[in-house]
Order: structure tokens, then sequence, then C-alpha cells
């Protein structure tokens, strides 16, 4: 960490997990421009490792039982009176409930408000010729009908929302800018949480080329989930 | 409203709030992005010439006019919960109109009467008032951003069905549940030229107008 981003990040905002990967029950890599779709049972962590540094990881989170009970990026944010999320930030979802917290953070602040890049934001942010590109509502989309289909449940394009997107560094400023900058995050850091009830989550691993913010380089993740302490 | 309707919103009394939520009248699968509104055009706050985008890159409406100077894309809206709690609970019975109200569930009775409703939900705007993030990020509600006679004019660009609530914004720190009063006034416009103000804020809007009125070639 440089001076710069001491100035920014109070490194009291940092929090190493205790738990180590050895002891994992599930450990794989997603790679940029895939999906992930698993639930968290409550009282589980799971980590995401940002292996090669500044790479954002769209994720969505549910209520296992009631997909329409869903992450909700204005209730979280307005219940810690912070747009950024970090170590301690509890995930609240649209009814209201604590779907999951954040347990450990070595990156120091994550982003919800810029949302998920998609073909036809791609047209409008980049140029209209971008349409056929790669992007995380593409792969959002394929994991709602893939489980969809695995579990027989209804879930598709309705359920898709505003999103976190992890190690994604989108300032807001006083006067009411709000900018992509370079990431803050490095090859290693990971934000780990617990489920505080059953969760589904949903991972688009960004595929974005036209973003200078991942030096237009998307690279892997890595995900651990650890179970829940015997009590 | 129609594409090619503005409507003006109005503060009677001070310090109004209006909750908005925006979907395609034609397909509802298709709905306000305030994540993508405001990544286009790198704003935390919505005034003249910020377009409100769908998920699908279009403009469903957009902000022609304003004289406040500050709407809150952040704030979210209120529950059943924390209006009780700040306000106190009590019943239509006991209050009769007066009783309090909250934001999600305005939202989820109007969503209702067309067939959706808590999968439908989005983030919202909160016409009418300022959260203001300092450099930490920290989230601050501006009392008095909006005064009686302060307006907002929106456009739609699609038909867009339009969910508003008067309810008080869930950052409001006033410990006394109000109703302010804003006054809605529907108008025929004419579409957006090229020099229009949305339009041309932004190469990004060019871009948005451009792809919104292909979908109606």
């Amino acid at each position: 960490m440089n001076l710069r981003d001491l100035e920014v990040i109070p490194e009291t905002t940092l929090r190493i997990s205790p738990r180590l990967a050895e002891d994992a029950v599930f450990d794989e890599v997603v790679l940029a421009g895939d999906w992930f779709v698993r639930t968290i049972k409550r009282g589980e962590f799971v980590r995401i490792v940002d292996l090669q540094g500044n790479q954002a990881v769209d994720t969505l989170f549910y209520n296992a039982h009631n997909y329409t009970d869903r992450y909700s990026a204005q209730d979280t944010i307005r219940a810690q009176s912070n747009v950024y999320l970090t170590a301690g930030t509890k995930l609240i979802s649209t009814l209201r409930h604590v779907l999951l917290t954040v347990v450990a953070d070595t990156c120091g602040r994550h982003d919800t408000l810029g949302g998920a890049c998609s073909a036809e934001s791609n047209m409008v942010r980049y140029d209209i010729d971008k349409r056929s590109m790669h992007a995380c509502r593409q792969s959002f989309l394929k994991a709602a009908l893939d489980w969809s289909a695995k579990t027989g449940r209804e879930f598709n394009k309705y359920d898709l929302t505003a999103n976190i997107n992890f190690f994604m560094n989108v300032p807001v400023m006083p006067n009411g800018k709000l900018s992509f900058e370079d990431g803050v995050s490095e090859a290693g850091k990971y934000v780990e949480l617990r489920a505080e009830m059953d969760t589904l989550m949903i991972i688009s691993n960004c595929p974005q080329l036209n973003n200078p913010c991942n030096a237009y380089d998307p690279t892997p993740v890595r995900i651990l989930i650890w179970d829940a302490p015997a009590s | 409203m129609k594409r090619g309707t503005a409507l003006r919103i109005t503060a009677i009394d001070d310090a109004p709030n209006v909750g908005a939520i925006l979907l395609n009248a034609d397909n509802f699968s298709e709905r306000l992005s305030l994540p993508d509104s405001l990544k286009a055009q790198n704003v935390a706050r919505l005034t003249t010439g910020t377009a409100l985008y769908s998920d699908m890159g279009r403009i469903l409406c957009s902000i022609t006019d304003d004289t406040v100077g500050w709407h809150d894309p952040l704030g979210g809206c209120s529950d059943e919960t924390l209006v009780a709690k700040k306000y106190g609970f009590d019943t239509y019975q006991q209050a009769r109109n007066a009783w309090h109200q909250n934001g999600l569930d305005g939202f989820l009775i109007e969503l209702a009467k067309y067939g959706l409703g808590a999968r439908d939900l989005m983030m919202n705007i909160n016409f009418f008032s300022k959260v203001e993030v300092l450099e930490d990020g920290s989230m601050h509600f501006v009392p008095g951003n909006a005064v009686s006679g302060g307006a907002v004019e929106i456009r739609a660009e699609m038909n867009t069905l339009v969910i508003l609530n008067s309810c008080q914004h869930p950052m409001d720190p006033a410990n006394r549940y109000a109703q302010r009063r804003v006054e809605l006034t529907l108008k025929k416009v004419p579409p957006p030229g090229p020099d229009d103000v949305c339009r041309t804020s932004r190469p990004e809007n060019a871009r948005g107008f451009t792809i919104t009125e292909r979908y109606f070639l």
C-alpha cells in the first residue's frame, strides 16, 4: 500500500481473517468472463480473492428461500450511512433482512453504485459498435437461466438488480460527481463474508475490456468457503 | 407517461420528497437502472440534463428543467419499521388520512396494480432531496434542499410507467411525520432536437438518445 492509498482509506477499515485456506471446504478459481452460482448456508464464510489485482467481481445475493428478497444497494448503504462496503458492512435485502456481514477485508472498500456492465450500457458508455462484446449481465442472465433449469425455480431477468462490485473503486464526491478510478486492490487482497441467512450468491467475474480501471485486463479470482464453526 | 409528454412536479410545501421508480410501459422487464444512469453520466446527483436510463441502454425519461439543482439517487425509500420507529405507529382507524405511510409499501401497492411485486423493485429516485457524500463515503441528508415553488420536469422518451409517492425521505431527520404536498402537471412536448440539453450534456447521452430513437423506428 502506498501513501496515497493510506490517505484515502483509514487502516482501521482493513480486517484480516483468521481462517486458513487449507481448512476451506470449497476452493475454486473463477476466470474472467465466467459466472459462479452457489448457495452459502447460514453461518458459512465465503472469501473472494483478487488474484492479480484490480479485478471487478460483480456479485448478487438472494435469500435462498425467497428470491424476491434480495440484496438492496440503497438499503445497505443507508443502513451504514456510507456508500462504500467494507469490514462490518451488513448486506441488507429489499425486505430488510441481513443477508451477510462483511467480516474481513484487506482491500478497504468496495462499490455498489456502479452496477454491472451490459452489452447495452457498453453501447452508451463506449460506442454503439460495442454491442457484441461480452459483459457481466450476459453472464448474470446465463447464470440465472442455468440455475433455474437446474433447480426448477423461476429465476430470470426480473431477479437481476443493482449489484456489488467487489474490489472496484468508484469514488463519490461532495459535489455529486462520481468517477471510476484505478482500483485500490492488489494481487492477493480479499473480502470475506459470513452468511446470516441461507443465501444464493451469483458472481460475474467481469469481462470488461473497455475500462482502464482494470488496465483493460480482466483476471481470475478465487472463491473459498468455510463451514460454520461448531458451536 | 406517453413518449412525447412531460411531467412537471412542483413543490407546494417546503421540503417535499417524491420517491420515483420507472418502467417501460410496453415491457415491464425493462426498468430504471440508477447504476447505469450514474455510471454513464459520472454523477451521483440528478438535475437538468440528466438522462434516466433503463437497464437496456435506453432513456426512459430525461430531466429537462430543474429549479432545485439536486435530486437524490442514493437514499432509497422508507419502510413500515423505519416510519414506526421515527414517527410512532398509528392506525388508520385512529388517524384517518393523517396515518403514517411508508415508501416501500407505496411502491409495492402501486406495482401490484400492474401485476408486479417485490421482484420489480429497483433503486428509486428521491426528487427534491439531497444526500451529500463526503470523501470518506459518509452520507449526509441536507435539510432544506427544496422549498415551496421549486420544480423539476421530466420528459418521457419512452412510454413509461411512473410510480411516485410523497413519503418523507428515509434519512430526513425531522422527528415529526409530515405530509408535504406537490403538484403534478402533465403536458405534451416536442421531441428533443439536436441541441436538446439532455442530448448534448454528454456524448454518452447522444448515443443513449440514438439508441432510444432506433427503438421507435
